[in-house]
């Protein structure tokens, strides 16, 4: 039987990782990180974790405590956000790089400036090419559930890749909201006990991490940085096979929403994603055919998989709650167009850039992609694919 | 009740109103609801204007946005009522809770055209009273839980009941007072009749 809570996305976050309870964590345990270390510090100050927390004394320490500790042998964790993961860029190469399997929380906001401190997701758009597994979440459940699947994940024999779990910061991460807990014992058992093959404190083989890697072999290793994160799509869909029988709850690349017969979808990452479900609902009782592609794992991209899963529509909105100030267009819809371009499907696409440091998304904006979508369907045409929502324009 | 009621909270910085919002999610998931307890996260300033909200909801709820169309507006400080357009988009069969000591015409003016029913409570006095300091996030809790009849009056004590024990597990000398806060509020919120 599952525990039924009430937590904020933050508080969520906090027990997953309490009851995962890691090796170590070194976290930065205030603004601009999040709550999440300072609940932790809680149960490591309780006793109800035996884990060694490391309070540092900025966002780079952090990672590169936890580059440290897992390096060593350790399972190890970390939470940030925004500016956090900034200070970190260096050491988020690193251990993805020397493939240390740390886990992390980002709960997703504004990279300032100017000052800002509320959602978008720039932040997780900065290192999305840095070699993390991302996986992102519509809500305290999801965030929760995600960190339970991650050490599965990412500590794979063939993976080795450090994993973040996204949330949206405030929206989700200070919202408080039902939840199904797992119990203690389950998520042990579930997560099981960290066995690293090679590792800093076996005596029996001496190693060296980290040392310089040149002309000779760097390229070979980034090569094999990027099948490691091709083995871990087959990877994801094993763990959340695994995690649906112990909890009943599915989880696949992405979710699709009343998408098998829609006409018209909207892809989009986290907290959105609920919203446009609602839309969607409304709009489907008026009779109009819409659905929903909320992307869970942005890395791996699954190009082909979310190209299949769209190539009946007759035209899709992609949301970007970041801005590639690329003056083309946002990161997922750049990665979703290419993988219908590869696959040789033509459908048409607009992309939305919305919700830009924590400027609120409603429905009725969600429902006004639909009806330009409509316009789309209706018209034939496509003007302006890299449009902007709930922007003001003066 | 409905299916779904939304909530939207006007207090003041340090007033207490997103704790008021959050003690309202957590009775009201005690009483087997899906819940949403969330503060607009701005500049943080003592007195400055902040709004919270609440969704209540027999289904999951989806929806992750802020309040337009409310059920219930609680205006936990009425000088709000100059500043703030807190009948904005409040639904002509919801209502308006304002803490006031500034009586009925008074409220009749300054809400000459809300669209629902219009409520109030003397939350000063009825913080004096029990906790002898002003606290007005208590009363209005007691209030609007009065007014939406999410839950009955003897759920609620019971439930708060819970809460105040967690709550204040480090200070519960103010548990007692709470607790008569809460029942005299009840007993206090009045209708402006129309």
């Amino acid at each position: 039987m599952s525990i039924r809570e009430r937590l904020s996305g933050n508080e969520a976050a906090a027990t997953a990782m309490k009851q995962i309870n890691p090796d170590v964590v070194a976290a930065f345990p205030i603004t601009p990180s999040t709550e999440i270390p300072q609940y932790f510090s809680t149960f490591v100050s309780n006793g109800t974790v035996d884990t060694n927390f490391v309070a540092v004394e900025s966002e780079h320490s952090a990672m590169s405590a936890c580059i440290g500790a897992e390096a060593a042998g350790a399972r190890a964790m970390t939470a940030t956000s925004a500016n956090g993961l900034s200070l970190m860029w260096e050491m988020i190469y690193i251990a993805s790089s020397l493939r240390l399997p740390i886990v992390m929380s980002l709960v997703n906001r504004a990279v300032s400036g100017p000052l800002n401190i509320h959602c978008d997701h720039s932040d997780a758009m900065g290192v999305r090419d840095s070699g993390w597994i991302m996986l992102f979440s519509e809500n305290n459940q999801e965030a929760y559930d995600n960190l339970l699947m991650a050490h599965r994940i990412a500590e794979h024999k063939d993976v080795l890749l450090p994993l973040m779990v996204c949330q949206d910061g405030f929206i989700t991460s200070h919202s408080i909201e039902n939840i199904e807990l797992l119990e203690d014992d389950k998520v042990k058992e579930f997560v099981g006990t960290y066995k690293p093959e090679h590792y800093l404190l076996n005596s029996e083989e001496p190693i060296a991490v980290g040392p310089l890697d040149v002309q000779a072999y760097l390229f070979e290793h980034k090569r094999q940085q990027a099948e490691a994160m091709r083995n871990a799509k087959k990877v994801i869909l094993e763990v959340s096979k695994e995690f649906e029988k112990l909890t009943g709850r599915s989880y696949s690349f992405f979710e699709e929403y009343r998408l098998e017969d829609a006409e018209i979808a909207i892809v989009c990452m986290n907290s959105t994603a609920g919203t446009t479900k609602f839309v969607v609902d409304a709009l489907r009782n008026q009779g109009i055919k819409a659905g929903l592609l909320k992307v869970r794992v942005f890395r791996p991209f699954p190009a082909e998989e979310i190209a299949s899963a769209l190539s009946h529509l007759k035209a899709v909105a992609v949301l970007d709650k970041a801005d590639s100030l690329n003056a083309a267009g946002g990161a997922l819809y750049e990665d979703i167009t290419s993988a219908m371009y590869i696959a040789q499907k033509q459908v048409p696409m607009i992309n939305y850039v919305y919700g830009i440091g924590g400027r609120d998304t409603t429905s009725k904006e969600i429902e006004s992609v639909y009806t330009d979508l409509q316009k789309i369907v209706s018209t034939g045409k496509l003007e302006n694919p890299y449009r902007y929502l709930g922007v003001r324009s003066k | 009740m409905k299916d779904v009621i939304e909530i939207r909270w006007h207090g003041r910085g340090g007033q207490g109103a997103k704790t008021a919002s959050l003690l309202l999610a957590d009775a009201a998931f005690n009483t087997g609801k899906y819940i949403q307890g969330f503060p607009e996260y701005g500049p943080e300033r003592m007195g400055a204007p902040l709004t919270a909200y609440n969704r209540i909801s027999t289904t999951p709820i989806r929806i992750h946005s802020n309040i337009y169309e409310p059920d219930y507006v609680v205006v936990v400080d009425d000088t709000l009522l100059e500043s703030v357009p807190v009948t904005d988009g409040l639904k002509a069969d919801g209502a308006i809770v304002v803490n006031t000591a500034r009586g009925e015409d008074f409220l009749k003016e300054k809400l000459a055209n809300c669209p629902g029913d219009i409520y109030y409570i003397d939350a000063r006095k009825v913080s004096m009273e029990t906790l002898g300091k002003y606290f007005p996030n208590t009363p209005m809790l007691a209030a609007i839980v009065k007014v939406s009849g999410i839950m009955t009056d003897e759920e609620f004590l019971k439930d708060m009941e819970g809460s105040f024990q967690h709550k204040f597990a480090k200070k519960p000398e103010v548990i007692e007072g709470n607790r008569k806060a809460i029942a005299m509020a009840l007993q206090e919120v009045k209708k402006v009749t129309k």
